[in-house]
Formats: C-alpha cells, sequence, structure tokens
C-alpha cells in the first residue's frame, strides 16, 4: 500500500486552529473565525487534492496510509498512530471538510452578536479534527481517540450556552448517554484484541475468517451498541433531541451532517465483522428498523422546529443502519444515503436556523406560518431538502432511500418484508411529518406575533445553503449515474453478488414508495394547510398523539429504568458507607471514649487511694510470682 | 533465736506502714508510715544477710538508709511548703490533680 505524507495535514490544520483560538484568547477575537473558516476550508483542499490522486492511481492502489509514530511498543504489542485513507474514509472527508467549511461560513454571520463566537469555531475546528481522525484512524484504536473527540466537541457545543441550566443538563445528558456507547466501543476492541490479537482494520480483515463466530458476534454487538450511541439509535436515541439546544450550525454540522453517522461509519468499516457474524448483523437491521419508525414517529409531534428535524435525523440514519445491516449489498446505499442525507439535512437544519434568525430565535413551527413571502431564498432552498428528505424523483433521496428500501424487500422471507415494510411505513411517515414543518413553517396562514418582524437572511447565511441545497438536488443522481458510488466502494466493502432473488421489480418498489409519499403528503396537507392551526398545541388530544409528544415514553423509560435505579443504588452505597465503613471507624473511636470515661473515675486525684492502688497491685503481683513458682 | 522470728516482725512492722500511708490523712503521720516501711525492709534485708551468711544484705540496707535520709530531706520540704500555703498538711486536700 503506498504512502502519502500529507494525510496528516487533514487533521493537524483544524487541530491548529483550534489551539490558535483557546490558547490566542481575547486577542483573537477580531480575526478567529477567519482562522477557523480558513483552516477548515484548506483541510477541504487537502481533502480534494488527495482525491485528484486517488483517481490517478488504478483502483487496488488507491487506498494510501501515513504513519505518525510508534504509539505503543510493548513487546510483541505494537500499535501505531496511522492514518488510511480509502474509498470509504475520502468520503467522509469530503463530507466533513466541505459541509464542515459551508458551517463555518454561515456561523460567522449566525453568531455574529455572540461575544463568544471565537471559543465557538475553536470547537468547530476541534470538532472537525476530531471528526478526521475518527475516519482516518487505520485502527480501532486511532478511531476511538477521535471517537471520543468528537463527543467532546459536541458536548461543549450543545452546551455552548451553558449560562441556561437547561442546555446544560442536555450537554450532560449527551455526554452521559454517549459514554454507553463508548463502553461498547471500548469493549469491542478489547474483545478484538484479546481474541484476535490486533486492533487495525486490515489486520483484523484478514484474521477474522479463521476467528470464532461467538468472538466476532461479541465484537459485533458491542459495536453497535457503540454506533447506537453515538448515531441516535434505539436503545441508545434519547439525548438527540435535547443536543438542539446547541446553536443551529451545531445541530447541522454534528448532529445532521457527520458525528451522528459516525456509528453507519463504524458498522460499514467493520463489515469484515458483520459479514462474518449473522447475528451481530441481524442486531443491526432491528436498531435500524426500530429506530427508522421510532424517530419517524416523534418527528409527527414535534412543535420545535429542531427538534422535529432531530427527530428525522434519528429516523433517517435507521435508514442508514438498516442498509449497513443488510450485509454487502447495503452498504455502499448505507454511505449514499449517509451523504445525500448529509446534504439535505444540513441545508435543513440551515435554513432552520435562518427562519430562527429572521423571527427573534423562535423555534416553535405554530408561531410560523407563511414566511415563504419574507424568506424567499431560506423557503427556496429548504423546500429542495424537503423533496429530496421524502424522496421526490429527482431529488437526491429518492435514489438513496429507494435503494435501501428495494435491499431491505430483497433481505428474502418474512424477514424481508418486514424490514421492507418498516421502510416503507417510515418513508409514509417521513413525508407526512416533513410536509407538516414545511407546511407550518412556509405555507400556512401566518400566526406569529406583533414583535416579530420576519426578514430574509444575509448572503453570508444564504450562499452556505444554496450550495448544500444544490448538494440535495444533484448528488443522488450524480451518485447513482452508472453505479458510480457502488463501484467506488466495492474494493472496500465487496460487490454485489448478484446471485439474490429479487423480490419486487425495482419499479414496483419506487412506485410502492412515492404511494407512501403521497399519502403520507397529503394527510399532512389535508391537516395543516387547509384546516387552521392552532398557535398552541391543543391539549385535548388521544392518548397517542400524548405519548408521541413524550417522546414515546423514552425518557420516562430510562428514568424508570436507569436513574432511578442508579440513584436508589448510590444511596444505598452511602448509606453502607456511612454505616458500615464510618461506623466501623467511629466504633472505634467511640469505644476509646466510653472505656475511657469509665476508667476516669478511678483517677480521684486523692494520692491515698493512688498509693492503695499500688500496694495492691504489688500484692498481686508477689501473689501471681508466688503461685507461678511454687 | 530462729532468725525468720525477724522476717515475721518485718512482715508486721511493713503491714502496718502500709495500713498508715493508706488510712492516715496527716501527711507527717504517712510520712513516718513510710520511713516505717523502709525500715521493715531494712531489717528483712539484714535478716536475710544473716540467713545465708553473706553481707549483700547489711551492705543493701546502708543504701536504703541514704535513701531514706534523702526522701526525709526531701519530703519533709515538700510538706512544710505545701503546710505554709495551705495551712493543712492533709493529703486528701492536696489533689489538684484531679481538679
Amino acid at each position: 500500500m503506498s504512502t502519502s505524507s500529507s494525510l496528516v495535514y487533514l487533521i493537524a490544520l483544524p487541530l491548529f486552529g483550534a489551539a490558535a483560538l483557546l490558547l490566542g484568547g481575547r486577542r483573537t477575537d477580531k480575526w478567529g473565525h477567519f482562522l477557523a473558516t480558513a483552516m477548515s476550508a484548506s483541510a477541504f483542499g487537502v481533502g480534494l487534492y488527495q482525491l485528484s490522486q486517488m483517481l490517478a492511481r488504478p483502483t487496488e492502489e488507491r487506498a494510501v496510509t501515513q504513519k505518525l509514530f510508534s504509539w505503543i511498543a510493548v513487546g510483541n504489542f505494537n500499535i501505531d498512530a496511522a492514518l488510511l485513507l480509502d474509498q470509504l474514509s475520502i468520503c467522509f472527508v469530503l463530507l466533513i471538510t466541505g459541509v464542515g467549511t459551508l458551517i463555518h461560513i454561515y456561523s460567522i454571520s449566525y453568531m455574529a452578536h455572540d461575544e463568544n463566537r471565537r471559543r465557538f469555531f475553536a470547537y468547530l475546528n476541534l470538532f472537525i479534527a476530531a471528526m478526521l481522525l475518527l475516519v482516518l484512524g487505520n485502527s480501532y484504536l486511532n478511531l476511538y481517540v477521535g471517537w471520543e473527540g468528537v463527543g467532546l466537541a459536541s458536548y461543549l457545543l450543545i452546551g455552548f450556552w451553558n449560562q441556561k441550566p437547561a442546555y446544560a443538563t442536555a450537554s450532560k445528558k449527551a455526554f452521559v448517554m454517549n459514554r454507553v456507547g463508548d463502553m461498547g466501543l471500548s469493549f469491542a476492541i478489547m474483545i478484538a484484541f484479546a481474541t484476535l490479537g490486533t486492533t487495525t482494520f486490515a489486520g483484523i480483515a484478514d484474521v477474522a475468517p479463521r476467528a470464532s463466530e461467538g468472538a466476532l458476534t461479541a465484537i459485533g454487538i458491542m459495536l453497535v451498541v457503540a454506533a447506537a450511541g453515538k448515531s441516535a439509535q434505539f436503545p441508545l436515541q434519547a439525548w438527540l433531541g435535547d443536543a438542539m439546544a446547541g446553536p443551529t450550525p451545531v445541530s447541522a454540522l454534528i448532529h445532521a451532517a457527520t458525528m451522528v453517522t459516525a456509528g453507519v461509519y463504524l458498522i460499514v468499516r467493520s463489515h469484515f465483522i458483520f459479514d462474518l457474524a449473522p447475528t451481530a448483523q441481524l442486531v443491526v437491521v432491528i436498531v435500524g428498523a426500530i429506530t427508522l419508525i421510532f424517530g419517524a414517529l416523534i418527528g409527527t409531534a414535534k412543535d420545535d422546529i429542531k427538534k422535529a428535524l432531530a427527530a428525522s435525523t434519528m429516523s433517517q440514519i435507521g435508514y442508514m443502519i438498516l442498509a449497513a445491516g443488510l450485509g454487502p449489498v447495503g452498504y455502499a446505499f448505507a454511505i449514499m444515503h449517509l451523504l445525500t442525507h448529509g446534504f439535505f439535512k444540513a441545508s435543513m437544519f440551515l435554513g432552520a436556523g435562518s427562519v430562527m434568525h429572521g423571527m427573534n430565535d423562535e423555534v416553535n413551527m405554530r408561531k410560523f406560518g407563511n414566511l415563504r413571502k419574507f424568506m424567499p431564498i431560506t423557503f427556496v432552498t429548504f423546500g429542495f431538502g424537503y423533496l429530496a428528505i421524502i424522496g421526490v424523483p429527482p431529488f437526491a433521496g429518492f435514489y438513496s432511500k429507494d435503494a435501501i428500501i428495494e435491499t431491505a424487500f430483497n433481505a428474502g422471507g418474512l424477514k424481508g418484508i418486514l424490514l421492507g415494510g418498516a421502510a416503507l411505513l417510515g418513508a409514509a411517515i417521513t413525508a407526512f411529518y416533513m410536509s407538516r414543518v414545511m407546511i407550518l413553517t412556509f405555507t400556512s396562514k401566518a400566526r406569529w406575533d406583533d414583535e416579530a418582524h420576519p426578514h430574509e437572511s444575509p448572503a453570508l447565511m444564504w450562499v452556505p445553503i444554496a450550495i448544500l441545497s444544490f448538494g440535495s438536488i444533484a448528488s443522488g443522481f450524480l451518485f447513482t449515474r452508472g453505479h458510480a458510488l457502488v463501484n467506488w466502494l466495492e474494493p472496500i466493502v465487496g460487490g454485489h453478488e448478484g446471485n439474490h432473488e429479487e423480490f419486487l421489480a425495482p419499479m414496483v418498489v419506487s412506485a410502492l414508495a412515492l404511494t407512501a409519499v403521497a399519502i403520507g403528503v397529503a394527510i399532512a396537507l389535508m391537516k395543516y394547510q387547509f384546516a387552521d392551526v392552532a398557535p398552541v398545541a391543543p391539549v385535548d388530544v388521544s392518548a397517542l398523539t400524548r405519548l408521541v409528544r413524550n417522546d414515546l415514553g423514552q425518557d420516562a423509560f430510562n428514568e424508570a429504568v436507569f436513574m432511578r435505579p442508579g440513584i436508589a443504588l448510590t444511596e444505598l452505597a452511602q448509606k453502607a458507607d456511612e454505616s458500615v465503613v464510618d461506623g466501623a471507624v467511629r466504633g472505634v473511636g467511640r469505644l476509646a471514649t466510653g472505656s475511657g470515661s469509665v476508667l476516669r473515675r478511678s483517677q480521684t486525684g486523692f494520692a491515698r487511694s493512688y498509693a492503695a492502688f499500688i500496694l495492691i497491685g504489688a500484692v498481686i503481683l508477689i501473689a501471681g510470682i508466688w503461685v507461678v513458682t511454687q | 533465736m530462729n532468725p525468720y522470728n525477724y522476717l515475721y516482725v518485718s512482715g508486721l512492722l511493713f503491714t502496718i506502714g502500709a495500713v498508715g500511708v493508706v488510712v492516715r490523712r496527716n501527711a507527717i503521720v504517712v510520712f513516718m508510715c513510710v520511713e516505717l516501711m523502709l525500715n521493715a525492709a531494712n531489717l528483712a534485708f539484714v535478716t536475710f544477710s544473716r540467713i545465708n551468711g553473706t553481707l549483700d544484705g547489711q551492705v543493701t540496707a546502708f543504701f536504703t538508709m541514704v535513701v531514706a535520709a534523702c526522701e526525709v530531706v526531701v519530703g519533709l520540704a515538700i510538706i512544710v511548703t505545701i503546710y505554709r500555703s495551705r495551712r493543712s498538711a492533709s493529703v486528701d486536700d492536696a489533689s489538684l490533680l484531679k481538679r
């Protein structure tokens, strides 16, 4: 495998930006955001250069590595800090740095009035560096460093406005739930090292076929736990909605386009494990199918525009995980949906930020309405994203989501029908709740307060959105033209062994999906466009609506199953500490003082009584000696 | 005469002295009882010397006398000083260690 000495700059540039801004302090306030944007843009430049180099090489020599330094060297246990750029990671590198740079540009304007804008850009750069390390690491251990780094950046950015206690709590919640996933990843690494003796991707791919299926299944399931934590998948999904406490560009970059898709990357990257562990693969598709329905249902009841989009993100990542769990036929589609989703979801999040910018930071969609007249550019770009996510041809989501639904049906037997049905149902619900967002925000009657003066955002904000929405129009078509992305990824994730039976013809699946979408859109139109929408959420609603409004009880479940028993356990431990450990120590003290206070009575202060004691003592001593020596 | 009789006398004198130390309050009397105990011990030493036919006990008796003389000097000085400050020679009154 050839080496390249410029890979390190991908990570070093944004890392330098973050360090300069954090260490430079207030001195860098004036130009810090330009530095950060330039660092992100130059990382994108390096990515493009690497892509051009990669395209110039023949297929089997496209992957390049760079050894940074020998990280751990103990006897036979050698781990290098090394980077690996192949066909899979280049997709991510370009997505992260490309979308990242656009969001940097957007944030210059969006955060213009925030006095901590420099700190914000430092964290953004830190995130870019960590995320690039995540996708560039050549072993699970290197990936793990980036994995923790993005968790840290996500925590810092969700709690960026930590002067509000609720936001600080949200960041803590995200961090704690991510830690559960991180535990899964560290267990996976430990099991991999214990059973396979290596942690590099190439090494594991080499020895995996000779390993026991039990070990591979254990590693696989631990990797699913990791992916579920980072990608907000069932059962670790509850943090993503609260993560919307962060500034909107953060939601667009970290909690829509890049970081939350790290779980999908992890599973696709670990294809050599999942391909050999059918049980783990089954867990992956189940998690994906549950989450795609779960997220879509939550999305239907959210009035907060960002939380509705967050629920949608959860659901769309469910699609990707589902595709990744379908084996070699699905990996490329998972990545394709990941990339198209990166474009359209980021553009919609930035659009939502633009709406909030124009509406005094209002997020309640019931207070929006008819904004299309006042924000035409935001409306059009958001509309492209909307058409892409619900899967209308020829927008991006149509190609990627259709491929996933089709692959799910083709999984064969009952499993195929269930998975395909779930994906189809998810598509219908997606169409419904995204239409709801669109209608409530842009096309229904105006419901805002008198203080609101909706206006279009400045060019520095809408140009990045426009570029992203161009991606949400064209990317799907470009990726599927001549199976471009599938062929591109084939050397990494394996090809389509074309001998599986087609359950339904592609045309039928497309027709079914479009029908589902049409039904969803029609219901939304009836409920919101052609009926009056109350500016306050109605209270007398069905039990099901209430349940969905409460996120299907995810928080109640976590609190009942983990939080309260956890608190009870801590209290028990504290009581045990107080009564047993402290009790023993205090008991010794009390014994000493107690016996002391009894013995003290013999100390009368009278010389005669002391003399009597001495006398008695001497008599006893002599008597004792006498008895012994007799 | 049976030398053991001296030992009985010595034991009797020692017991009288010991009981006097414990029961009497007057510091002078207590002091004299202490002297009595020392002399009882001396008598015992001399008797053992006689019984064993060596001079060790007699030599020790001289030492005891010297110690007793020193004790008289120091002890009487203490008693006189206490009496001067307190107008009392009762050992029970001198209980500052307790209170």
